[in-house]
């Protein structure tokens, strides 16, 4: 009986609900000593000045500075511009200037509030106009990280004949990932041995490399060792390489084992968000609604520091137009920097920024044309064979039009539609709540953008044990997705192998491959397609031994197995990453297959909206897609619907309050995620169409379910209304502005 | 100035007398003197309940329990919930409908739903909401956490 | 946690006589530390000014709840779960159950206490409305006795109330005079659960013949205080509840509050709020 497609249990579910699970800050050294970060007191400015001050005994304690770092002071990633600790410059209000280590976590504190930092400030910019507007020139010579142009057919020679232009723009904020387990890291580090560092992170060999440079040490002696990690969602995609560099550093001067934890506040103020954006649309449409061209404007704001902004803004830009085929595309992007701490990786990459803008502005030019939402997508949905903004042409089967169908079918939306415009119509004289329903068709590609994947040649290797047991040794980090799980599933396939006979190996750079970082969807996609044909070489090399037949049970596995150690010292196979045929990729022009794949999806919002309070609320939700193969329903509906909820979260609660660069809302009680009151039933349900190239037919999932809820809510809320809203969070506060 | 005071109390039947501060959180002492580290810390301020134990019955946030208000209290932390090998029900219908992802929340959610339970041993949808809306999940948008609740006493 | 812990002394009297000596040897060296939900949040930002607390959880003196003919009288420590499960409290001030059930999470009702909300002075705190609207008197120890005062009147700016140093709160006493009330209460929060106030309403009313005999109106988190509007009660009363009333009535009460812009919501936000919410209660009483 096949595996794939079966709820088996979390792998490590018995750890989790008993309390035995080990995060970082559950582990503990002898001699152990704590670190935390002293921070810039200003958005930009030269440091001047740094006094210790207070009844502190200062000689106690272990101070790191940017004269401190034994290698180069740079966060290695894309651009290279982050330092580790400003030297003398700082570019943004919370940038680590200065490091502390004791004993005593309670004393440590008060010697964190003793270190006086004085800055001759300079004039900062908050915001991607400002930095657009050049008001000052913070970064580089223009303020951009990077841009790309992606060009299709030409949109100049279409507006002037086109029977509608509609142009629209949209905004959207940032967004505190909100891991509910904070950052953290411990770090051994001598010249002997090298630096070892255990921590909460998605990408061990990120932080590998970064910690390469800043120690200027040879590969094999930094290890990297992923802790359980308490949620990610991007969050912990870049941010471990500086707490865990941090944590090196005060390890390697004091010579003792320190712990870095970040509590909450500092978390949310210091560390990545999602970039906020702007976008503008300008579309041509034909009177009966086809798509003649479309040109976007795309701009995120990167705060102080590359960090993976370009990546950011590629996924974004890429994903701008949508399920919809166009002959004339133009998409126009720019990342630019502001003196915030650096935006960063957050489930969707960039793509729910764009595809808000999309699924918001498709139903603008479908009102502005006369037809339904509904309708004017249809007309211009894209099929098989034909081709993306990228110029890329679909080659898998793709049906959004059944899609919609279904998930208009499941929401009840006709019927809805037609009954809240008569509801709503009703007046008693009263403060009412009102109805509607909304909804937004999209994809997202999974794995890496373009030649990504070619280049980071990943790699996993499987290992058999004298008793049969096969081990997966990845990169690939559990963070609550199921990772575990799903790799267990892919082994168990291919092997015909119990799940139980399947290990998973702890992340740890010292013993496990690069299978890259997980993130983009890719790890069940791209990493399990690795894991299957990893163990499957396993299995070729004792068929080929002729110590196993082709048909085989357990048992004869875990014979064949200890007789070729026995014989052979040692089994384990590896396998790197080869593309599927066909794909091609110009970095240059940014056109052509963009991803392998792509996951479909249809998403509808029911919402009310309480005149008395101006408070929206999704009463329902329906989220169909189409992934490939599910591979195990209850993960992958469990990520769909932490998905939604965070998408729902990103719509109407989340709102990071700026003040002068710096988050002043850093507290759980005032950064407002849902609670299992304010989420509505999540009803998810999978199409499925089996990808050739994927493990068991799979394509990627985690990002999706952050693309389509915005959109779609927003969508619901103007069917309520009668009033367009064009950014997020929508807060009550916004509604009613719009709303009197 | 000395602020340490000795504390008697019992944390999972088990007796215990620890030399504290008198204003050090409970879930300090738990993680680290008592390495019972499956009580997690998420916001320290009662927001995210990641720190839920039961004392004397009743779930509380144990960030917000100075030492000197557990003297001579019944402490239930998430090491006391399985009895031995033998897994609670809610635990085990977190592991079997998806309760649990990244699994920090898990222990104090765990504890709740316990606690609900205990309290109300068929509780409705809106009970099930209310009873853990003091304990905030990042990863599930709460659905299986609901369902887990629910097979957890039709059991 | 940004405190340091060694600083911090917190002692167990074994009374309330106890409690009471030690705050009249040493006036303001002591402070009153109930279930700490207020307390230990500014422990743990590092913003804990106040050093030496007494552990008052542990004296049944400050709890119970009690009822006699005309009034209900709860301890400082009642906390918002012994609220909710009260039966008089839920049949006769239900306002105060919806505050208590309303208040936190349940880890948070289970500790939380009213005299600590009360003391705490937050003008965005959810029982005080209740407590406002259903005339309370609350009662203060110390070694010179007890006194009793309205509630009313007790905060008098931010943070700002009648106590001195070496009082305690002790009780909260309810007259049973709700019968025929209509009651009207809601909490306008950041989400549905596990929320601060943004605007906070409670009232009560009654009409006869038509029109208003009787209202008690109060908004929290709109000033610097909860706010029970005296003025808007009295030109509303003998009025009709129509159209016309209620918008003079919202003339009113924008004259009486005085909202602000902060990190959770907008100045313009509540007062508009507020608005809706009394027209709201009055357009309940028309029927
Ligand atoms: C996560 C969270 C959610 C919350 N949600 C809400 C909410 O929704 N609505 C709301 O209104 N509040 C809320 N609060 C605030 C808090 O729970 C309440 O104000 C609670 O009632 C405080 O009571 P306590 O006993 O815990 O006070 P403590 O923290 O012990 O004390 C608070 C203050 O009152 C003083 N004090 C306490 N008791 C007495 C007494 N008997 N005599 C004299 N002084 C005294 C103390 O000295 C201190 O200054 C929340 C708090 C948290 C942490
Ligand atoms: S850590 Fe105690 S409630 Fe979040
Ligand atoms: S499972 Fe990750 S926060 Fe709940």
């Amino acid at each position: 009986m096949s595996p794939i497609g079966k709820a088996f249990p979390r792998k490590e579910g018995r750890k989790k609900v008993t309390g035995k699970a080990l995060y970082v800050d559950d582990l503990s050294f002898p001699g152990m000593l704590h670190g935390v970060t002293v921070r810039s007191p200003s958005p930009r400015g030269r440091i001047t000045k740094i006094s210790f001050e207070g009844d502190i005994p200062w000689d106690e304690f272990t101070v790191v500075t940017a004269k401190d770092i034994p290698g180069a002071n740079y966060v290695a990633l894309i651009l290279n511009d982050q330092p580790y600790l400003a030297a003398d410059f700082v570019n943004h209000p919370e940038e680590p200037i200065l490091l502390l280590a004791h004993r005593d976590k309670y004393l440590l504190e008060e010697a964190r509030r003793n270190v006086r930092i004085e800055i001759e400030e300079q004039p900062a910019i908050f915001n991607l106009e400002d930095s657009l507007a050049r008001k000052e020139i913070i970064w580089g010579e223009d303020n951009v990280f990077k841009k790309y142009l992606v060009d299709k057919g030409n949109v100049d020679e279409v507006w002037a004949n086109a029977d509608f232009i509609v142009e629209g723009e949209y905004e959207t904020g940032a967004q505190e990932q909100l891991y509910i387990e904070n950052n953290g890291a411990i770090a051994i580090a001598n010249a002997d041995k090298g630096v070892t560092v255990w921590g909460s992170m998605q990408c061990p060999y990120y932080v590998h490399k970064a910690l390469v440079k800043l120690f200027d040490l040879p590969e094999e002696k930094i290890r990297i060792i992923q802790t359980e990690t308490g949620g990610g969602f991007g969050g912990k995609e870049e941010y471990p390489s500086l707490i865990a560099g941090h944590a090196a550093l005060l390890a390697w001067k004091s010579g003792k084992p320190v712990k870095m934890i970040y509590d909450r506040a500092e978390d949310m103020v210091a560390t990545t968000k999602r970039h906020p954006s702007r976008t503008r649309h300008k579309t041509a449409v034909t009177k009966d609604g086809k798509l003649l061209a479309v040109e976007i404007d795309f701009v995120i704001d990167g705060g102080a520091y590359c960090t993976l902004s370009p990546v950011v803004l590629s996924r974004g830009t890429i994903h701008s137009a949508g399920p919809y085929v166009c002959p004339n595309v133009r998409i126009h992007s720019r990342a630019v920097a502001t003196n915030v701490p650096p935006h960063g990786a957050f489930r969707g990459f960039g793509a729910p920024q764009s595809i808000f803008a999309l699924e918001r502005h498709m139903d603008k030019v479908a009102r502005t044309v006369g037809l339904t939402p509904e309708e004017f997508r249809r007309r211009n949905f894209i099929h098989e064979g034909e081709t993306t903004a990228t110029s890329q042409v679909i080659r898998e089967r793709v049906d959004m039009d059944q899609l919609l169908t279904r998930a208009l079918q499941l929401s009840n939306y006709h019927e809805k539609r037609e009954r809240f415009a008569r509801e709503n119509a009703e007046s008693n004289g009263r403060f009412r709540k009102k109805r509607g329903v909304g909804f937004a068709t999209f994809m997202h590609g999974a794995g890496f953008t373009g030649s990504g994947e070619v280049y980071l040649q990943s790699v996993v290797s499987a290992e058999a044990t004298v008793e049969g047991v096969v081990r997966i040794l990845a990169a690939s980090t559990e963070i609550g997705q199921g990772t575990n799980t799903i790799f267990s599933q892919i082994a168990s396939e291919a092997l015909g192998l119990d799940v139980d006979l399947i290990e998973i190996v702890q992340p740890d750079t010292a013993h496990v491959p690069n299978s890259g970082p997980t993130v983009a969807s890719r790890t069940s996609m791209v990493v399990g397609k690795l894991v299957e044909s990893a163990v499957t070489g396993l299995k070729q090399t004792l068929i080929g031994s002729s110590l196993l037949p082709h048909e085989y049970g357990q048992s004869e596995f875990k014979r064949a197995c200890a007789e070729y150690i026995a014989r052979f010292g040692s089994l384990k196979t590896s396998s790197t990453y080869q593309p599927p045929p066909n794909v091609h990729w110009d970095d240059e022009k940014y056109q052509g297959d963009a991803y392998g794949a792509y996951a479909w999806a249809v998403y509808v919002a029911e919402v009310s909206f309480d005149e008395l309070t101006y408070a929206a609320h999704v009463e329902d939700f329906v989220a169909l897609q189409e992934v490939g193969r599910v591979l195990n329903p209850v993960l992958a509906a469990g990520q769909i619907e932490g998905g939604v909820a965070q998408a729902i979260g990103f719509t109407l609660f989340e709102n990071v309050v700026w003040k002068d660069g710096r988050m002043a809302n850093n507290q759980m009680t005032n950064y407002i995620i849902p609670t299992p009151v304010d989420i509505p039933p999540i009803r998810v349900y999978f199409e499925e169409n089996p990808y050739a190239y994927g493990p068991g037919g799979a394509k990627g999932i985690g990002e999706l379910p952050m693309d389509g809820a915005a959109p779609a809510i927003l969508n619901a809320l103007e069917n309520a209304t009668g009033v367009s809203f064009n950014e997020i969070p929508l807060l009550p506060e916004t509604l009613m502005v719009k709303l009197l | 100035m000395n602020n340490r005071h000795t504390v008697e109390f019992k944390v999972n039947g088990e007796a215990r007398s620890l030399e504290v501060f008198s204003m050090a959180r409970l879930l300090d002492v738990l993680r680290e003197q008592l390495q019972l580290t499956g009580t997690k810390e998420g916001c320290g301020e009662g927001e995210c309940g990641a720190c839920t134990v039961i004392i004397d019955g009743q779930i509380v946030n144990s960030c917000l329990v100075p030492m000197a208000q557990v003297n001579g209290c019944e402490i239930t932390t998430i090491e006391g919930v399985a009895g031995g090998d033998q897994l609670h029900a809610v635990q085990q219908a977190f592991i079997d409908h998806g309760g649990a992802q990244c699994g920090i929340c898990t222990p104090g959610m765990v504890l709740a739903a316990v606690d609900l339970l205990n309290r109300n041993p068929e509780p409705t949808e809106h009970d099930i909401r209310n009873g853990l809306a003091g304990n905030l999940c990042r990863c599930t948008g709460y659905m299986k956490i609901f369902e887990s609740v629910v097979r957890a006493y039709k059991k | 946690m940004r405190a340091f812990i060694p600083n911090y002394q917190l002692t167990t009297p074994a009374s309330l006589a106890e409690a009471l000596t030690l705050l009249e040897s040493e006036p303001g060296v002591w402070k009153p530390f109930a279930g700490g939900t207020d307390l230990m949040v500014l422990l743990e930002a590092g913003r804990l000014a106040h050093r030496n607390y007494i552990n008052i959880w542990g004296l049944n003196e400050l709890r119970g709840i009690e009822a006699t003919d005309t009034h209900v009288t709860l301890g400082a420590l009642t906390t918002y779960t012994e609220v909710q499960t009260n039966p008089i409290l839920r049949r006769e001030f239900p306002m105060l159950c919806q505050a208590a059930s309303e208040t936190g999470g349940l880890a948070i009702q289970n500790r939380g206490t009213l005299g600590g909300n009360i003391v705490n002075a937050s003008p965005a705190a959810d029982s005080p409305p209740a407590l406002l609207a259903y005339d309370a008197e609350i009662e203060l120890v110390s070694n010179r006795g007890s006194r009793w005062l309205p509630y009313q009147g007790f905060h008098t700016g931010y943070k700002q109330m009648h106590i001195d140093p070496d009082e305690l709160l002790a009780r909260i006493r309810l007259p049973r005079n709700t019968a025929g009330l209509t009651h009207y209460y809601r909490k306008v929060g950041t989400r549905k659960a596990q929320a601060i106030s943004k605007v906070c309403f409670a009232a009560v009313g009654k009409t006869g013949q038509g029109k208003l005999m009787e209202t008690r109106i109060v908004v929290g988190s709109v000033a610097p205080i909860v706010v029970r509007c005296v003025q808007t009660e009295a030109a509303l009363r003998g009025q009709r509840p129509d159209e016309e009333t209620i918008a003079a009535a919202c003339a009113s009460l924008v004259r009486e509050i005085s909202p602000i812009d902060d990190i959770r919501s907008t100045a313009k936000y509540r007062l508009q709020v507020a608005k809706n919410l009394l027209a709201d209660f009055l357009a309940t009483l028309r029927t």
